[in-house]
C-alpha cells in the first residue's frame, strides 16, 4: 500500500516536471499573442508586416526592415557557418587523428560556452575595425556613405557564423559517425578515393543529420541577440538587396525588442511583441521542419 | 485508471496553464489603470493627509507626482530614497508628459507636477522648482580635429543635412551619426532641443546606451554622438557647442544651450501639504542633490 502510494506520487511529481515545459511554451505563446495581436488589427497585417517604416514615434510600426534583416543575416552566417561546420565535423570524422582531435573537439566546446556579450565585443573590436577598413578602402566608391560604418550585416553574420560553429560541428559529427563503416569500406573496396568517399558516399548518408545539424545553426542564429546588436548597427531600414546590402547596417526582430523594450510606451510595446509574434511563427515553422526531417530520418 | 488519472491531470494542466495567463494579462491591464490613476485620485488623499503630527522626525502620507516621463525615473529614484528615511510616507509618480504635468499641477490633481522644460508665458498659477538640469554633451571622437560646432551645425548633422566632416571644418570623411533607440529619454530631449520638428536622419547607427554610444563613438574617427553630462569620459571628446564646453558651470549659467531644466511644479500661493514640502525639501536639500547628480544630472542648487 504504501509503496503504490509512493509510486503514485514519484508519478505525479515527474508528470508535473514534464509539463512544465509544456505550460511554459503554452503560457508563453499566449502571453505574445495577447499583447501583440492588437497592433495587427489596428494598423492593419499588412501594413505592420510589409511596412517599410519602424517609427513608433509617430506611431508608424512596419516590422518589414527587421524581418528582412533578420532573414538576411541568417542566411549569410549559415552561408559562411555551414560550410566550416560540416568542413570541421569531416576533418574530425576522417582525417584527424586522436591527438589533434583532442584539441579540437575541447575548442568547439569552449567555443560553444562564451557568452553572447562576449562574442560582441570581439565584434564591435575586432571585426567591425576590419569591415570598416574594408569599406572606407578599397570598396568605398561602390558603398554608400551610410555603408561605410563597419556596422553591417556581414560583420553581425561573421560573429553569428562562429557562434553557432559548436551546434553545426557537434551534431554534424554524430550524424557522420553514425554512418555503417561498410559504406566507407565499400567504397574504397571499388578503388574510390578518401576525398570521393567522403563527398559522394559519406556526407550523402549523413544528410539528413546535416540538414538538421544546419537547421539548428538556423535557429541559433535567428534567437542571438545581445552579439548582434553590438555590431550590425541597429537601423532600421530595408538593406539593399545586391551584394552593397552585405555593409548595410540593418536591424534584427530579436535586437528591435531587446533596444527599444526598456522604455517603450503602451502602444509602442504591443508592437514590440507584434514583432516577437513574428519571431515566433519563424521559430514554430522552423522547429516543424526539423521535427518532421528527424521523423522521416527515424523511418529509414 | 490509468487514463482516468491522465485525463485528469491534464486539464488540471489546461485549467492552469489559463488562469495564469488570465492572471498575467490582468495584471498587465491594473498596473497600467494603477499609473493613470493616481494623478486622478489625489485629491482624496491630499486633505486628510496634510494635517501629519510631527513634520520635525519623520513625516506620513502619500505624496502624488505626475508628468514628464524624462523626469520621472529621477522622481522615483528620489523617491525611494525619502521612502527609506520616512517610512510612513508614500511618494506616487506617474507619468503622463510635461503638459500633464502642468494641468495636473495647475488643477491640483496632483501634489507635484513634472516637466522637462521651462514653463510657456500662458501657463500660469503654478510656480517652478528647478530640481535638476539635464545637459547634453556633443561627442566625437578624441582624435576628430573638430572641436567647436554651433547648435545649427549640430542639427544639421543630425537632421542628415551636414553629411561630411569636411562641410563643418574637419577632416574629410563620412559622418557616421551614432543615435539612441526610440523611447531613449536622452534621444527624445535631444531632438527637442536641437532638432525641434525635423526628424533625425534614418541612416543612424542605433546604440542603445550611454555606455554604448560611447564606445561607438571611441571606435570610430568620423563618428558623433551625444551623451547626458553625466556619461562623459575619457574615450570620447565633448565638443563645444556655440563655444561653450558643456561643464557644470556653463549648464547652471544656462550659456551651454543643450540643456534643459527638470521642474517640479506647485500651485502658486498654495500651502504644500506637510509631506509633500518635506519631499521637496529632501530633494533639494544635499543628499537629494547627490542622488540628481548619481542619475547623471546638474545639481539645480547653485
Amino acid at each position: 500500500m504504501n509503496r503504490l502510494l509512493e509510486e503514485k506520487i514519484v508519478k505525479t511529481l515527474l508528470f508535473i516536471t514534464a509539463f512544465t515545459a509544456v505550460f511554459s511554451v503554452l503560457l508563453i505563446g499566449v502571453f505574445v499573442f495577447i499583447e501583440g495581436l492588437p497592433i495587427f488589427f489596428k494598423y492593419g497585417i499588412t501594413d505592420v508586416l510589409f511596412g517599410n517604416v519602424w517609427n513608433p514615434t509617430n506611431q508608424v510600426y512596419g516590422i518589414w526592415p527587421m524581418i528582412v534583416g533578420t532573414i538576411y543575416v541568417t542566411f549569410v552566417a549559415i552561408l559562411i557557418g555551414a560550410p566550416m561546420g560540416l568542413g570541421v565535423a569531416v576533418y574530425l570524422v576522417e582525417i584527424a587523428n586522436q591527438r589533434i582531435s583532442r584539441i579540437i573537439i575541447p575548442a568547439v566546446e569552449l567555443l560553444a560556452g562564451i557568452p553572447s556579450v562576449v562574442y560582441g565585443l570581439f565584434g564591435m573590436f575586432a571585426v567591425r575595425g576590419v569591415i570598416s577598413s574594408l569599406e572606407r578602402g578599397p570598396l568605398a566608391e561602390y558603398l554608400p556613405s551610410n555603408y561605410q560604418t563597419g556596422y553591417s550585416i556581414l560583420t553581425a553574420a561573421i560573429i553569428l557564423a562562429i557562434m553557432i560553429l559548436p551546434t553545426i560541428i557537434n551534431i554534424s559529427l554524430d550524424a557522420l559517425r553514425a554512418v555503417p563503416k561498410e559504406y566507407k569500406e565499400g567504397s574504397l573496396a571499388l578503388g574510390v578515393s578518401h576525398w570521393q568517399t567522403i563527398y559522394k558516399v559519406l556526407v550523402p548518408a549523413a544528410k539528413s543529420g546535416i540538414i538538421t545539424a544546419i537547421i539548428l545553426g538556423v535557429g541559433r542564429a535567428l534567437g542571438e541577440t545581445m552579439a548582434v546588436i553590438m555590431v550590425i548597427g541597429n537601423t532600421p531600414l530595408v538593406p539593399a538587396l545586391d551584394w552593397t546590402g552585405l555593409f548595410a547596417p540593418a536591424r534584427s526582430m530579436t535586437a528591435n525588442i531587446a533596444l527599444e523594450m526598456g522604455y517603450a510606451g503602451p502602444e509602442h510595446q504591443q508592437a514590440l511583441f507584434a514583432t516577437g509574434i513574428v519571431l515566433f511563427v519563424f521559430i514554430i515553422i522552423l522547429n516543424s521542419i526539423t521535427t518532421l526531417l528527424v521523423r522521416r530520418k527515424g523511418r529509414k | 485508471m490509468k487514463n482516468l488519472f491522465k485525463g485528469k491531470m491534464f486539464t488540471g494542466a489546461i485549467l492552469t496553464v489559463l488562469t495564469s495567463a488570465m492572471i498575467m494579462t490582468g495584471c498587465g491591464g491594473n498596473n497600467n489603470g494603477g499609473n493613470n490613476g493616481a494623478a486622478t485620485n489625489s485629491p482624496s488623499n491630499t486633505p486628510t493627509e496634510s494635517a501629519s503630527p510631527s513634520p520635525e522626525t519623520t513625516v506620513s502620507g502619500t505624496v502624488t507626482i505626475a508628468g514628464s516621463t524624462s523626469v520621472q525615473p529621477l522622481a522615483e529614484e528620489l523617491g525611494t530614497a525619502f521612502m527609506g528615511t520616512n517610512g510612513d510616507a508614500r511618494i506616487e509618480v506617474a507619468g503622463g508628459g510635461s503638459g500633464a504635468g502642468v494641468k495636473a499641477a495647475q488643477a491640483g490633481t496632483a501634489d507635484i507636477g513634472m516637466a522637462s522644460r521651462a514653463l510657456k508665458d500662458e501657463e500660469t498659477g503654478i510656480e517652478p522648482i528647478v530640481i535638476a538640469i539635464d545637459g547634453i554633451a556633443v561627442v566625437v571622437n578624441p582624435g576628430n580635429s573638430v572641436e567647436d560646432l554651433t547648435v545649427d551645425q549640430v542639427k544639421g548633422i543630425f537632421s542628415g543635412a551636414i553629411k561630411n566632416w569636411s562641410e563643418v571644418g574637419g577632416q574629410a570623411g563620412d559622418i557616421v551619426v551614432i543615435n539612441r533607440e526610440e523611447g531613449s529619454g536622452t534621444r527624445d530631449a535631444f531632438g527637442e532641443l536641437v532638432l525641434g520638428e525635423e526628424p533625425f536622419v534614418a541612416e543612424a547607427i542605433i546604440q542603445n546606451s550611454t555606455g554604448a554610444v560611447r564606445e561607438a563613438v571611441g571606435q570610430d574617427v568620423n563618428a558623433i554622438g551625444y551623451v547626458s553630462t553625466g556619461g562623459l569620459n575619457d574615450s570620447v571628446k565633448a565638443l563645444k557647442v556655440d563655444g561653450h564646453e558643456p561643464t557644470e558651470e556653463n549648464i547652471k549659467s544656462a550659456v551651454y544651450p543643450i540643456q534643459r531644466p527638470f521642474n517640479f511644479l506647485v500651485g502658486e500661493g498654495k500651502e504644500n501639504s506637510a509631506v509633500a514640502q518635506a519631499f521637496i525639501d529632501y530633494v533639494l536639500s544635499e543628499e537629494g542633490q547627490r542622488i540628481v547628480v548619481e542619475n547623471g544630472y546638474v545639481t539645480a542648487t547653485k
